[in-house]
């Protein structure tokens, strides 16, 4: 064990050097920034595997992650917010044209108007894009994950972005269990997937197809994706033998005979695990994988516990609607015989989830003048 | 070289792509790819050759193609250039194929990182001057007069074509050239000077579009050398963006720009006083363009 205090991006930085990237290619945006630049300080010192590449925009920089990964490599590149709303394009392209690539979000609010502070819907916006996504709740999490989302991908031959919060996970200094190279190196190996783009053989790679051939792809593209739980849990197992830690798409600390239980995703879910003691008898439902959507596993925990109330904090908040995760919770959940009541906490912006919050919202009860839509500012 | 030495050995397209009769693009890259193969991997970015690469499984060339979106190419051949390097097949030439679309516009912010970067590969600018995979319209490698869909008749483009060679030869790349198909044997030979070169290489090639221009498809080639002969697009190189030397001059063979005009009913709504306009237009810039001869060739 070689414990360092780093921040969220440093850990992500350290996962792709340890990965062995043929590859980087990145544009700097707050909150990420530091994990461009401790790349190419890598790389300055010669402690990159391969090539770190300042392009000139985030489109670029998953271009250029594009063609690398057609021709076989390993590639990673990490963004944030504008950055990754820039890429709109490309993620669709890269998860169609069946990419595995890695890509770190950290989180932060899509302006108008500029706003540097962590909510979730810039990564939330791409969910339909046909990539994985995988919230971590601090940066030992962040090193562990983004390193197993290379297996991940180069498994489902599908992109994987995983996300944290920008400045909570971001910019905050905790010790994190790095892996020495050598160890890492052996857990992960060498790229596991063919390259598409092979010299001297002819290929015409997604060009025009037709409606029809397009099914079969997207349908094998859910399909596979649908794999993804247990292919991450499987990682975890072995990386766990390794390491001496694991990760679930979806986890539950529930205290005996609680009934309600928060859902969150990324640091709210540490936030939420922290003031457990203080919330009487109220449970965490830790969501990490959110495309592919937990859904079996997400039921298997409210029946298991026979919860009759889910509070989902939301750092987000899809106009007209509501918080994402408790969008995709209700949908989730909606085919038990024994539906629990889903309620939305909404920090959309992004505001400190503080005790008062959380207690505030448990309090709310189906009982006593339920709402099914609170914004955390009201509760402070 | 006599017509006759060519064979259809070294071609690495296939009859039966899905091009207009008649279409400059689709023989630009028959010349190209002769030129540079067997060994090359092709990105295409969105454009006609979109379409005419065909439907996968099948293909028009015997070499590996990666479509890529429409802004994107410059980034992506730069990916694919740095991954075959990662996989060891430092042999293999990258080409980027664009049109003028997807590089004088959406294209360029991708074009212009990376040739500034001085990325290993070769860029073709397949110019037919309009988005003809969309149908004609206008992009900023339209000529002054041209009506395209978005220009309609009895409009036609203001504001002069875009000089990309100029831009391209400011970032100080190693090669950039034009290029002609009248004229293949320069173009062959610009090809095969910038295979052995390193960093980053430009080739503007004018490809005719006969639906688009409204020709007739067996005019391709005389178009094309028209635009050479009527010094709208002179043939030349440039080496590390400073030397600049032409490689035709139509001394003899110099002819009115109205007549390239005439030829194309795009044109066909532009007046005399605009033909003579557009004409001291091209005579300015040939102008200018023998000066830049002239300076680099003293500076050497
Ligand atoms: C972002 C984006 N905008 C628009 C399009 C639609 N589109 C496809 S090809 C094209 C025009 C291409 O023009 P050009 O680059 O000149 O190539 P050409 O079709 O003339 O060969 C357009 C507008 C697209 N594919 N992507
Ligand atoms: S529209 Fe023009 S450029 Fe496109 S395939 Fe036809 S001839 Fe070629
Ligand atoms: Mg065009």
């Amino acid at each position: 064990m070689a414990y360092e205090l780093i921040s969220g991006c440093q850990a992500a930085a350290l996962a792709a050097q340890r990965a062995g990237v043929d590859l980087v290619a990145a544009y700097p945006i707050t909150p990420q920034t530091a994990i461009v630049e401790t790349l190419a300080s890598f790389e300055a010192q010669g402690e990159l595997k391969g090539e770190f590449v300042s392009v000139e925009s985030e489109y670029s920089a998953l271009s250029y992650c594009n063609g690398a990964v057609a021709a076989g490599a390993r590639v990673f590149t990490a963004t944030s917010s504008h950055g990754l709303a820039y890429m709109h394009e490309m993620t669709q392209w890269c998860s169609g044209a069946r990419f595995p690539i890695v890509m770190v979000n950290v989180n932060r609010t899509v302006g108008a108007p500029w706003v540097l502070d962590p909510d979730q819907g810039d990564s939330l916006s791409q969910r339909d894009t046909g990539w994985m996504q995988i919230y971590c709740a601090n940066a030992q999490e962040v090193f562990d994950i983004t390193l197993q989302a290379f297996l991940l991908s180069e498994e489902l031959l599908l992109p994987t972005m995983v996300v944290f919060d920008g400045f909570y996970i971001s910019h905050t200094y905790e010790p994190v269990d790095v892996p020495e190279m050598e160890q890492a190196r052996e857990f992960i190996g060498p790229p596991q997937f063919q390259a598409q783009v092979v010299p001297g053989i002819q290929a015409n790679l997604h060009g025009l197809s037709t409606g029809e051939a397009q099914l079969q792809l997207v349908r094998k593209r859910h399909e596979d994706m649908l794999r993804a739980p247990e292919i991450f849990a499987d990682i975890n197992n072995r990386f766990e033998k390794v390491f001496g830690r694991g990760y679930m798409p979806v986890e539950a600390v529930i205290p005996e005979g609680a009934k309600t239980a928060f859902l969150a995703a990324g640091s709210t879910a540490e936030t939420v695990r922290w003031f457990l003691p203080e919330l009487e008898s109220c449970g965490l439902i830790q969501l990490r994988m959110f495309r592919p959507f937990p859904k079996d596993e997400l039921g298997r925990i409210v029946e298991e516990h026979g919860l009759d109330r889910l509070i989902i904090v939301d750092r987000n908040c899809s106009t007209g609607t509501g918080g994402y995760f408790a969008q995709e919770t209700r949908a989730a959940l909606y085919g038990l015989n024994e539906r629990p009541v889903v309620q939305d906490l909404l920090l959309a912006g992004g505001i400190d989830l503080t005790e008062d919050i959380l207690a505030g919202a448990a309090q709310k009860s189906p009982g006593d003048g339920f709402v099914d839509l609170q914004w955390g500012v009201e509760l402070r | 070289m006599k017509i006759t030495d060519y064979t259809m050995e070294n071609e690495l397209m296939y009859s039966g792509h899905n091009a207009c009769p008649g279409c400059g693009g689709a023989l630009a890259v028959r010349y190209l790819t002769r030129a540079l193969g067997p060994n090359l991997a092709l990105a295409i970015t969105a454009s006609c050759w979109s379409i005419i690469a065909g439907a996968p499984p099948l293909t028009a060339l015997k070499c590996p193609i990666l479509h890529c979106p429409f802004p994107s190419a410059g980034a992506v051949g730069s990916g694919l250039r740095r991954g075959l390097n990662a996989k060891g097949h430092y042999d293999t030439t990258v080409v980027v194929l664009a049109g003028d679309g997807g590089t004088f516009d959406i294209g360029l912010q991708a074009l212009s990182g990376a040739a500034q970067r001085n990325e290993d590969y070769i860029f073709i600018c397949y110019d037919n001057e309009a988005y003809m995979n969309t149908g004609m319209q206008t992009s900023s490698a339209t000529p002054f007069g041209a009506r395209t869909t978005t220009r309609p008749y009895p409009l036609f483009k203001h504001g002069q074509k875009k000089d990309i060679m100029r831009i391209m030869a400011a970032h100080g790349i190693p090669y950039a050239a034009t290029a002609s198909l009248a004229f293949p044997q320069d173009m062959e030979n610009k090809l095969k000077k910038a295979q052995e070169m390193k960093g980053f290489r430009f080739m503007h090639v004018l490809s005719p579009c006969p639906p688009g221009w409204g020709t007739d498809s067996s005019d391709t080639i005389h178009l094309s050398r028209l635009a050479v002969f009527t010094n709208f697009f002179p043939l030349y190189e440039i080496i590390n963006g400073e030397q600049w030397r032409m490689t035709y001059h139509p001394e003899k063979t110099r002819t009115p720009l109205k007549e390239y005009l005439e030829a194309q009913r795009r044109f066909r709504q532009v007046d005399e006083v605009t033909i003579e306009a557009l004409q001291e237009e091209v005579d300015q810039d040939w102008e200018g363009l023998l000066k830049r001869v002239s300076t680099s060739n003293a500076e050497k």
